[in-house]
């Protein structure tokens, strides 16, 4: 077990339920801290959001909407803090990506952990009356 | 088509904005009416970045709103004003007159403001600024998202709020 090493922020229970299958997965839950907007303002957010950074050190924030205000807090975050890198439309196969690959360096995890959300998100089938 | 809702929600753009209401309406434009994102590029780029490539975003000041606004209403597209408080909101009313309905998205905690619904607290002040609304026949509602119950204004204050 180590610090955690990224944010994972959304809507709801999104963080909360990436954290829950990524445990399930990998037996590791020390990668990642979740962070929820829930009923927050932007500010709570921000502030919120900076607590868990500076608290554990972590460099990346993955979010889950381009438009969420987490990922608007985030880049917020990155105004004074440029060493932080913001990752949106996260998904399970990206961080999953991520438990494995940032024990080498966070730079080079975050565009691989990108690259394979990106692979893995795939259509299969015609939907009936397409 | 035209402006299909007037909101008041201290996160500006987000989630339930562009993707909440702005699949079910279509949303082709969004008017920010903020002094401070409007003065600033840096906000404006950050809020720009959340929207999709097809919906345009207009960074109005009060006082260019006002000017704007009839503008923005004849629109052939469908487009939400956003404000992000009351004190806007009511300057807009005030000096247009021509704002009929106000939707209350997301106003949160702040020292002072007591809770009235999961997504909005306010002030005293706040509350008598929003019956003002209403007394000039603007209807008032709160509704975050457009899958749940308009609550209107007076069933929102009814009672000691913490609902």
């Amino acid at each position: 077990m180590s610090d955690p090493r990224a944010i994972v922020a959304g809507h709801g229970a999104f963080a909360e339920g990436m954290l829950s299958a990524i445990e399930q997965i990998t037996g590791r839950s020390d990668v990642f801290l979740g962070v929820t907007n829930s009923d927050l303002s932007t500010r709570d957010v921000e502030q919120l959001m900076r607590k868990r950074i500076e608290a554990s050190g972590a460099q990346v924030v993955f979010t889950d909407l381009p438009a969420g205000s987490c990922t608007m807090a985030a880049r917020r975050i990155q105004r004074d803090r440029p060493d932080v890198s913001v990752v949106t439309g996260v998904n399970l196969a990206a961080l999953l990506d991520f438990v494995f690959g940032s024990d080498a360096g966070a730079a080079d995890a975050v565009q691989h952990a990108a690259k394979k959300g990106r692979e893995a998100l795939a259509v299969t089938g015609v939907p009936r009356g397409a | 088509m035209a402006l299909e809702l007037y909101r008041i929600d201290d996160r500006l753009i987000h989630g339930q904005v562009v993707v909440g209401w702005g699949q079910p309406l279509d949303l082709r434009f969004i008017v920010l009416v903020d002094d401070e994102v409007a003065s600033s590029d840096w906000e404006q780029e950050l809020y720009r970045m959340g929207v999709p490539a097809d919906m345009d975003v207009y960074f109005d000041h009060v006082d260019d709103a006002v000017h704007n606004l009839e503008r923005y209403q004849q629109d052939s597209r469908s487009g939400l004003l956003l404000t992000g408080d009351i004190d806007t909101m009511t300057r807009l009313v005030d000096a247009t007159g021509a704002i009929g309905n106000v939707n209350l998205g997301g106003i949160h905690h702040r020292q002072g403001r007591t809770q009235r619904l999961r997504y909005v607290f306010l002030t005293r002040d706040e509350e008598g600024q929003l019956r003002a609304l209403a007394e000039r026949g603007v209807s008032v509602s709160a509704q975050d998202v457009p899958a749940a119950r308009p609550i209107p204004l007076a069933e929102m204050l009814d009672g000691e709020g913490h609902r």
